[in-house]
């Protein structure tokens, strides 16, 4: 008997784990996206991926260079400062790396499709996705008219009031539902919310239609302006389609020294969960002094968006080569 | 001792949970955009089959299990204990009737089976894909009828029962898929 280990496996995993109908799917797509764009006069722009700034979000870990610098875990703040410098709406097809990220809707490297409306509304970008969305399934898969509701609807409709209930209540709700929750996050009121969010209200959403969730709470703003109501709320939104969250967008947040205080926020946090210290991205903070034009962003998962369209069941079967086989 | 991190998980990875060896069945990576990471993680107990689901926080690390499996030679039963070789060191081993389970009505002297050691113990055996055994009761075989359909059982060498065709006689050997306990052909010298 042969003791080498998996050999069946390994003979294989020089071969692509997309079908070529996909590979074909994915530069349709492209093709159609970029048409979409062109029509409505949005400049394609390419920024860098490697940077000496990183990104600070502690739910975020970018990889380090050896050679020095850090692969980008988006082109956020390359954009803001093209906007900053007088580009009027932009987009961009950008491969990001995101550390640890791995799972069967998940791959480390992946594409996002990020763009910007100057002058335009969140409100009206939720809809510009939602179009966008369209075009690119036209003739390949039909959903549903949409939905909207706020962050607070959508906890509510799993029984969770977001905005009162403590950690222990949130741990009983997770508890009730049957989901098993580390004891670690047990003070963890922002950890809880996220798994509920993750294991009750996502599975709740109907695959076939758009749902957007918005106005989340100021501590989830990330950089969404944050809008003084009575409840301040977060101008964000996120879009849930075919079973899972495709697209996050902002109001972005044009403060200069409210941005800089987010950043100082984010390296504290990360300095308390003991995660490596990252830089700011400075250039960032001297174009919103220079000045940001008010204005909406969003970044959309293009691998996700193929699964969706092609019905394929995990993000690798969108996927020439996963970081398995990369 | 070692451990391992989630990143690491993947299916069938051995991790020890609340003092038991487990394998990893699944594992599936959630994490809203900007919001934390956990791994849902379905978990077999190697010890009593039980599976369960648990949820971990991304970059927890998780304590490993030191669970083998080996290729091992089944030699003979002593009433109590089933007892397996390693070929190459001659290291014996003894397991229970908990740890062989279900894998003893397939258990040939000398056939090679895949035996996980917990703790440089047996936890579980498992047989071959495929035995050949010897039937030593069944029904007489009718000559000639090898018309599809017809199954009759027969009891084997080591006391399973098995489905075969009418044309099968006792005394023949026969290939049996152990993970289905299926017939799968005669074998003939």
């Amino acid at each position: 008997m042969s003791t080498f280990p998996a050999s069946r496996t390994d003979s294989t995993a020089w071969r692509p784990t997309a079908s070529l109908e996909i590979l074909k799917l994915r530069a349709r797509l492209l093709g159609r996206i970029r048409d979409w764009f062109a029509e409505r006069g949005v400049l394609e722009v390419e920024t860098p991926a490697l940077s000496r700034f990183a990104a600070t979000d502690p739910n975020i870990e970018s990889l380090e260079v050896a050679g020095g610098g850090w692969l980008h875990t988006s082109p956020e703040f390359p954009m803001k400062r093209l906007l900053a410098a007088g580009c009027e709406d932009i987009y961009q097809f950008a491969r990001v790396f995101r550390k640890g990220e791995s799972g069967r809707r998940h791959n480390p490297e992946f594409t996002l499709l990020e763009w910007y409306r100057v002058g335009m509304g969140y409100q009206d970008l939720m809809d510009d996705v939602l179009d966008l969305c369209i075009a690119a399934g036209a003739g390949l898969r039909d959903w549903k008219t949409p939905r909207k509701l706020t962050y607070a609807q959508a906890m509510a409709s799993v029984g969770v009031d977001s905005g009162r209930d403590s950690s222990p209540e949130l741990a009983a709700r997770l508890d009730a539902a049957g989901v098993d929750w580390p004891r670690s996050v047990k003070d963890d009121r922002e950890a809880l919310l996220d798994l509920i969010l993750s294991t009750l209200v996502e599975p709740s959403f109907d695959p076939a239609q758009p749902t957007f969730v918005y106005d989340f709470p100021p501590a989830q703003a990330a950089l969404a302006t944050i809008r003084p109501d009575p409840v301040p709320v977060a101008e964000r939104f996120e879009l849930f389609l075919g079973g899972m969250e495709l697209a996050n967008g902002f109001g972005e947040l044009t403060n200069a020294s409210e941005q800089r205080q987010r950043f100082e926020q984010d390296c504290r946090r990360r300095a308390e969960r003991g995660q490596p210290d990252i830089p700011a991205d400075e250039f960032l903070l001297a174009a919103l002094e220079h000045g940001l034009p008010a204005c909406s962003g969003v970044a959309l998962g293009f691998d996700r968006l193929v699964m969706v369209i092609s019905g394929a069941p995990d993000l690798a079967s969108a996927l020439a080569f996963p970081s398995g086989r990369a | 001792m070692a451990s391992y991190s989630t990143n690491e998980f993947r299916s069938g990875l051995k991790i020890l949970l609340d003092g038991d060896p487990c394998a990893i069945v699944e594992n599936e990576f959630v994490k809203p955009g900007k919001g934390q990471a956990f791994n849902r993680v379905r978990i077999r107990n190697l010890k009593t089959g039980r599976v369960l689901d648990k949820t971990f926080k991304s970059g927890e690390s998780v304590e490993a299990a030191d669970v083998l499996d080996q290729e091992m030679q089944y030699l003979y039963a002593d009433g109590e204990f089933w007892h397996f070789m390693l070929p190459d060191t001659f290291e014996q081993h003894a397991a229970d009737a908990a740890a062989v389970g279900e894998a003893k009505e397939w258990l040939k002297e000398q056939d090679m089976c895949t035996v996980t050691l917990w703790n440089n113990s047996p936890l579980a055996v498992m047989p071959p894909n495929f035995v050949e055994l010897e039937i030593v009761e069944t029904d007489p075989g009718l000559k000639g009828d090898t018309a599809q359909g017809g199954v009759k059982p027969a009891k084997l060498a080591t006391g399973a029962v098995v489905r075969v065709p009418l044309f099968i006689e006792q005394g023949e050997v026969v290939r049996v898929d152990t993970r289905t306990g299926e017939y799968v052909s005669r074998v003939k010298d």
